[in-house]
């Protein structure tokens, strides 16, 4: 094996520019493998990401006005869910389906009051799995919690906007402190990011503290709950289409009327962006697939020339006693030496290049009105991919030199003499 | 005996058949020196190839050192070659970017003798061949002499019992012919190893004990020339 090393070593030194030509095109391969995977996770961290802030994958329940006569009653008339839709929905007839059922109250429009300062915000009773169904971020201390529920605690979240307006020099040190709105004072618990278009103004407080604070009745604003279950956009159909039909009927709501009992769909969106994912991924990896393809046809090619150049080296060899294993031997080995170390070479380039794409345009947003999008998001290939690549790329340009050090081997000596 | 060939015939099948030869019989007993003369196409190297076993024959029987050498595995083919046969070529077919002391190592790296080992004795063979100064030096930093030298040297490493020289002196000048003429004849006589060149020049035949004269794919007159008068030409001295 050291001997083999030795005369393989010796070969590819004191032929540079072969070594160099054919190790360029491992390298190039490779690098542009990396970069491309790179700056597709890029795009689809950068699309995905951007999606799932729009994205709800649970479905909500709001009672708005009938848009037709129904049962009796004139058209127009509104409709308002109440405690008893919460436990019809998580009643047996649909737990199979339906996973954990949320409820949030209407809001109150209130102005917040800090050392002199005033904001506007919109308090609405919710349960802790608003922060998760509404994507909100947190920026600072924490978000409602179940023991907020339990104890009907007087605590709110606010968001950056109103905090800022509240204690310009220092929001983060609202929390914890008491605010004043109206006649009640809440004690901030948390803060959470706000887009730029200022949209949230309403301020979470616990469902049970708003029942208590400012509507004792059982009205709901709406109900969001999770589904387990349907696998296609027709299984989910069926489904709402169900539900919805049982809801109105309880509200004598005629069963198509869907302004009446408004349903908010987030979770075939969800499946929509699943399929994205999957086509982005499939597309990716099409692109990748090709890039490595046109690598190994290149080192290929690279291998067919270099054997043919060298019909005459073997001849002499073999005339001095190779057997045809040797040669074989020698010329994987050097194929697999200058792939593996240039490969090697080239993925680190191409890891080098995606970090240098990370570092200027993956920190640049575009400014689209309403929310600033990142075009790059993390435009990093993992370790492992970029190894098994690499390895990929070894084996498959082995393999396709191999085939003409095969050929060569089995020239006859004589011919392979004969060869120029 | 040992080299005997018994009506060993080959055909070429490019195209249309060419009968190259047609029934050798040949007997070569150790420690001589041989050469095969013929006009060019008279298929000398082809016989030449065959004996060195370099290609194959159709017919016929070849027995070299007791061994019939008939439908050899590639592997056995190359270790037969690389353990009985040193060659010497016209064109020296030294490998362009391996250094003369490398080329001359060569042979044992396929026998697997140690690095160490086989530089040694590379080194030794050069300086046999008054070479030593020259071990590092690529073949195309050489005149064709110490090409050929190195060649020899690298043919003899081995310890072959036969050396197959093809036109050795064909791509010189006739000063160099002569050395390398006289370096064969002294590892003949001093060594003992049999030597068979194949040439188409009388001087260069002359220089060898017996004379084989190959025309048309037969064998025609073997000549005895222990005293080297086979030829009065003034080439050689």
């Amino acid at each position: 094996m050291t001997e083999l090393f030795h005369e393989i070593a010796g070969n590819l030194r004191n032929n540079k520019l072969r070594t160099v030509l054919t190790g360029f095109a491992v390298s190039w391969g490779i690098f542009l493998l990396i970069c491309l995977l790179g700056a597709g996770n890029g795009l689809m961290n950068s699309f995905l990401g951007n999606m799932a802030d729009y994205i709800f994958q649970s479905v909500s329940v709001e009672g708005w006005r009938t848009s037709k006569p129904y049962a009796g009653y004139q058209e127009g008339r509104e409709i308002e869910l109440d405690e008893s839709d919460v436990t019809y929905t998580e009643g047996p007839r649909w737990s199979p389906t339906v996973g954990d059922v949320t409820r949030r109250t209407a809001s109150t429009g209130v102005t917040f009051s800090l050392d002199g300062n005033t904001v506007a915000g919109q308090i609405s009773g919710v349960m802790p799995e608003y922060k998760d169904q509404e994507k909100l971020k947190m920026y600072a201390g924490r978000f409602l919690n179940p023991d907020d529920l339990k104890e009907r605690r007087k605590v709110v979240v606010l968001s950056l906007a109103q905090a800022k307006e509240l204690l310009p020099k220092d929001p983060d040190a609202i929390v914890g402190r008491w605010v004043n709105a109206g006649a009640v004072s809440f004690r901030v618990v948390g803060i959470y990011h706000t887009d730029e278009s200022d949209m949230y103004r309403t301020c979470p407080i616990p469902y049970t503290a708003y029942k208590v604070i400012y509507d004792t009745s059982d009205r709901i604003e709406s109900i969001t709950f999770t589904l387990n279950g349907p696998e296609t956009r027709d299984e989910y159909e069926a489904f709402e289409k169900e539900y919805a039909g049982a809801m109105r009927l309880r509200h004598d709501v005629a069963p198509d009327d869907w302004r009446g009992i408004w349903i908010r769909n987030g979770y075939t969106d969800n499946m929509e962006m699943n399929d994205a994912q999957r086509i982005i991924r499939t597309f990716l990896w099409i692109l990748g697939l090709l890039t490595l393809v046109s690598g190994i046809v290149g080192v290929s090619n690279i291998m067919l020339i270099a054997v043919k150049e060298r019909t005459h080296e073997f001849g002499i060899r073999k005339a001095i006693g190779a057997s045809p294993a040797e040669i074989l031997k020698l010329i994987i080995a050097e194929s697999v030496t200058i792939t593996a170390l240039f490969g090697y070479i080239g993925m680190f380039l191409g890891m080098i290049a995606c970090q240098i794409m990370d570092k200027t345009v993956g920190q640049e947003a575009v400014d689209i009105g309403i929310t600033k999008i990142q075009m790059l998001v993390n435009p990093t290939v993992g370790l492992d991919v970029a190894l098994e690549a690499t390895i990929l790329l070894i084996v498959a340009g082995t393999i396709a030199g191999a085939i003409p050090a095969w050929k060569a081997a089995r020239v006859k000596p004589i011919e392979a003499l004969r060869a120029e | 005996m040992l080299i005997e060939l018994k009506g060993v015939n080959k055909t070429y099948d490019n195209g249309q058949p060419l009968h190259v030869l047609k029934g050798i019989d040949l007997s070569i007993e150790r420690g001589e020196f041989v050469s095969i003369m013929g006009a060019s196409g008279s298929g000398k190297s082809t016989l030449l190839n065959i004996l060195g076993i370099l290609d194959n024959y159709d017919t016929g029987e070849y027995w070299l050192d007791g061994k019939l050498i008939r439908d050899l595995s590639e592997k056995q083919a190359a270790d037969y070659r690389n353990r009985m046969i040193g060659f010497v070529f016209q064109s020296f077919n030294l490998i362009s970017f391996k250094t003369a002391v490398e080329n001359v190592e060569l042979p044992l790296y396929y026998q697997g003798v140690s690095r160490k080992k086989r530089h040694e004795m590379a080194m030794e063979y050069l300086e046999k061949l008054g070479l030593t100064d020259w071990a590092s030096h690529f073949p195309n930093e050489m005149s064709g002499g110490q090409k050929q030298r190195v060649a020899i040297a690298r043919a003899l490493i081995t310890r072959p019992q036969i050396i197959l020289a093809d036109e050795p002196t064909g791509a010189l000048d006739s000063k160099t012919s002569v050395e390398v003429m006289q370096l064969l004849k002294r590892l003949n006589q001093e060594e003992g190893i049999t030597i068979i060149v194949v040439t188409h020049e009388s001087g260069v035949a002359n220089e060898t004990d017996k004379i084989i004269h190959i025309k048309d794919g037969i064998i025609g007159e073997i000549e005895e020339n222990k005293a080297h008068t086979a030829w009065d030409g003034t080439m050689m001295k």
